[in-house]
């Protein structure tokens, strides 16, 4: 049996004051604090938040609001086991929700809820990471990939007998993933190595050569170079850090953003396993360029496999003199890096919400101006870049803008990786250089049959097949990596009606038009694939769709209703055939009967009106 | 020809068409172009004719008030929904946040006729007559039911919102209302 803290209060609140200690009592450091109570005792109790509260000087109701906004903090105790099964489209068209039933059966503990004897939880997680290797589960930190039925049955008996779920790990990937202090089963699936990131590559040429340089000089060479945001949204990374270098500041921070929570993105994944070192040199040629000495890298909490391997690195990096007090001998270029973990929430891939996190906050988006470069994280200028970006910004330092910019197109300079998943033969990451047409990645990955493309994952669009000749830059379509490809088999509807059920959960609240308008963009949804819908029901869509994508106050509301708009674009006829025109002026969607349902049990008689047979009753 | 218009109140408060009523004097000018077909100011209960518009104030809470509803939409070439209640359910769609329920209807009607200490009941029954309509399981507005032409917001709109839109939709031209018709502070 798990602790109850109500019933052995005195061993809770110890653990929770140690814990406290360990971060200084400091609220701002409140994610990480309740991340190791969730970890040490399976729960934030009520009364453990009140502890919490006392001690860092808050409410507890800051504490419950922070609690209940992650989905890796639960307010009731869990499982020593927690079992998340990776409920998202492509690991479902892959059998993930067979997989959770197996999960469920052998252990005994029904979907969202603990096992009878309290060792085990199961739930779904919205997305892992590992759409190369679907369907995929999580136990505790442990990832399994490629399940089949057999593999799961395997990893519950294993379970029951009270294995550890690092200890289950059957092979270990390649690369870095087979490293000692990796040791997963996860593989990269590299399918193509460009020249930038993927290729053999000394790792810190570039910081030795930015600090042989001006910080100005740096600047200009990523103007030069060209150098876009990876993230997605494509800003120019000079003129990011050109900002944030002109702001008067006491200090400014450096934050990666490695929460790549984009369903169908999972090329950072790779690039944290494996090139971890370039993108701390990334880090640290911007720390250089703008005079900072702290950074954060803000790792999702499904990777919290990479967490071992990262800190390790960073320590190798202050022992070889590459990161810490003196930076290569330098003396007055002092900076240093912690890992803020995350808990479990796709909105804080968003710059401001991502730095509301770090500071133990909720991970609400912030209203901007000010932008995060001129006052962000707990006030002071605030770079936050992609994974990748910061690789970019490393090599652009070792080869220069000249050979960047040759590669790509005008707007968009240099390689991008894709993370390829779906209805493919090779599944995986392609590091390839900006506009690529969607038409040569398919033939790399394999798809004869693709019918469908989702560029850009659900906050991205879906691209038809006459669109295949379409360009992968910044200019024709965006993406922060994600692409997944659907057969013609793959009912695209029941994509868009999954995503936007990903939206709502995923949604902070804190707007209207996101909280409630995708809420009524999912149900217009399902009443067509009802076949309830009518023609002006596609202009309520398109009308409420806009108005969303307008009104919102970030990102999240911003794209989300991306999905609905462009399949009704690029897939009119899907819409079409369940579309039915009925003439006589009543709503096809409004069922009398189950709306006198109720009223006929309860007054036990029948409709007046309603039951032709009334007089018979 | 004039032109016809029916008018009706379901799950509302007659306040919209008291509010008809305060265009005043231009009710003159209104009976100079249309005649009233089915509506509670001549208290004529059923259509006689196919009419060109149709008012219609409050929500559906009943089959009485749906099935009167879709007799509405057959008889009428424009149907316009007027008030907060046709629009949005109003003050009795305050029932369907006992959405949590096992049995929100039931839970509704024992707090409405039994379960309240303000309220008077010596039989202790809830009233269920032949002659009372069935409740439908929750509120629904007109548009849930039956396609809506135009909606008018306000509790109640004003005469003179309801003069300038008649007045338009006879003239055949856009509405055009001014900020403070639309203003409900």
């Amino acid at each position: 049996m798990p602790d109850n803290p109500y019933s052995n209060g005195g061993k809770m609140e110890k653990s929770v004051v140690s814990v406290c200690q360990r971060y200084a009592n400091d609220r701002t450091r409140l994610l990480d604090i309740l991340l190791d109570i969730q970890h040490e005792l399976k729960g934030i109790t009520p009364a453990a938040m009140e502890v919490v509260a006392q001690r860092t000087g808050i409410t507890r109701v800051e504490v419950e609001g922070v609690v209940s906004f992650y989905a890796f903090l639960s307010s009731e105790i869990k499982g020593e086991r927690m079992i998340r099964v990776c409920d998202d489209i492509i690991d479902r068209q892959k059998g993930g929700r067979e997989i959770a039933q197996i999960f469920a059966q052998e252990l005994g503990v029904a979907v969202g809820g603990n096992s009878a004897d309290g060792r085990f939880s199961l739930e779904y997680t919205p997305f892992l990471g590992m759409s190369d290797q679907a369907p995929s589960v999580m136990i505790n930190d442990t990832i399994f990939t490629a399940l089949t039925r057999e593999k799961a049955r395997r990893i519950c008996s294993r379970l029951r007998e009270g294995a550890e779920p690092a200890d289950l790990v059957e092979r270990y990937g390649d690369g870095n993933n087979a490293h000692l202090l990796i040791r997963s089963e996860v593989t990269n699936n590299i399918r193509h190595a460009g020249e930038v990131l993927l290729n053999t590559l000394d790792a810190n040429a570039g910081l030795i050569r930015s600090l042989g340089s001006q910080p100005q000089a740096i600047l200009d060479e990523l103007d030069k170079a060209g150098l876009a945001g990876r993230g997605g949204a494509g800003f120019p990374t000079g003129r990011k850090w050109r900002v944030a270098a002109d702001t008067r500041a006491d200090r400014s921070y450096i934050i990666c953003n490695a929460d790549e929570g984009e369903p169908g993105t999972f090329k950072d994944r790779v690039l944290l396993t494996e090139r971890a070192d370039l993108m701390i040199a990334g880090m640290t040629v911007a720390a250089y360029s703008v005079n900072s000495t702290a950074g954060i890298i803000y790792l999702r909490a499904e990777y919290a496999y990479l967490r071992p391997w990262l800190k390790s690195v960073l320590q190798h990096r202050r022992e070889q003199g590459l990161l810490g007090r003196a930076i290569l001998g330098r003396e007055g270029f002092d900076f240093d890096i912690r890992i803020q973990m995350g808990a479990g929430a796709y909105i804080c891939g968003e710059e401001s919400a991502l730095i509301s996190s770090c500071e133990g906050l909720r991970g609400e988006p912030k209203n901007r101006p000010p932008f995060p470069v001129e006052a962000g994280y707990l006030g002071y200028p605030t770079i936050v870049d992609n994974v990748e970006t910061f690789c970019c910004a490393a090599r652009i330092m070792e080869l220069g803008s000249a050979w960047f910019g040759s590669i790509g197109t005008g707007r968009s300079t240099g390689t991008k990786l894709f993370s390829v998943s779906g209805d493919c033969t090779y599944p995986g990451v392609y590091e390839l250089p900006f506009g690529t047409s969607v038409q040569q990645l398919l033939k790399q990955v394999d798809a004869p049959d693709a019918a469908a493309l989702l560029v850009g994952g659900p906050s991205g669009q879906m691209i038809n097949m006459s669109q295949f000749e379409r360009r992968l830059c910044l200019e024709d379509l965006p993406t922060g990596g994600s692409v997944m490809v659907f057969s013609k088999r793959r009912n695209l509807l029941e994509i868009v009606d999954q995503y936007l059920q990903f939206f709502i959960d995923e949604s902070c609240g804190y707007c209207t038009p996101c909280r409630v308008g995708n809420v009524f963009l999912k149900k217009r949804i399902e009443k067509v694939r009802k076949g309830l819908c009518e023609l002006e029901d596609m202009d309520y869509l398109k009308e409420l769709g806009r108005t969303i994508a307008m009104t919102s106050r970030c990102g999240l509301g911003h794209t989300s209703p991306n999905l609905v708009l462009s399949t009704m674009q690029n897939f009119p006829l899907v819409y079409a055939v369940l579309l039915k025109e009925h003439g006589d002026g009543l709503q096809a969607s409004f069922d009398i009967q189950s709306a006198l349902e109720e009223s006929r049990r309860l007054a036990k008689r029948r409709s007046m009106i309603y039951d032709p047979n009334y007089d018979e009753a | 020809m004039k032109k016809r218009i029916a008018t009706v109140s379901l799950a509302g408060c007659f306040g919209c068409h008291m509010s008809l009523l305060d265009i005043d004097e231009r009710l003159l000018d209104l009976l100079q172009q249309v005649e009233f077909d089915r509506t509670p100011l001549n208290d004529l209960k059923r259509f006689t004719r196919h009419c060109d518009i149709g008012l219609v104030e409050g929500g559906c809470c009943n089959e009485e008030n749906v099935y009167t509803l879709q007799e509405f939409r057959r008889n009428c070439d424009v149907l316009i929904a007027v008030g907060q209640c046709a629009v949005m359910g109003g003050l009795p769609v305050m029932r369907n946040a006992i959405m949590h329920s096992e049995d929100p209807l039931r839970e509704c009607l024992e707090t409405a006729y039994l379960n309240s200490d303000k309220i008077y009941n010596p039989s202790n029954r809830i009233p269920s007559d032949e002659a009372l309509p069935l409740l439908l399981d929750k509120v629904y507005t007109l548009a849930d039911v039956v396609k809506v032409d135009y909606q008018i917001p306000g509790c109640p709109p004003s005469g003179e919102t309801l003069w300038n839109i008649l007045e338009a939709l006879l003239a055949g031209r856009p509405v055009e209302l001014t900020y403070e018709q639309l203003r409900y502070d």
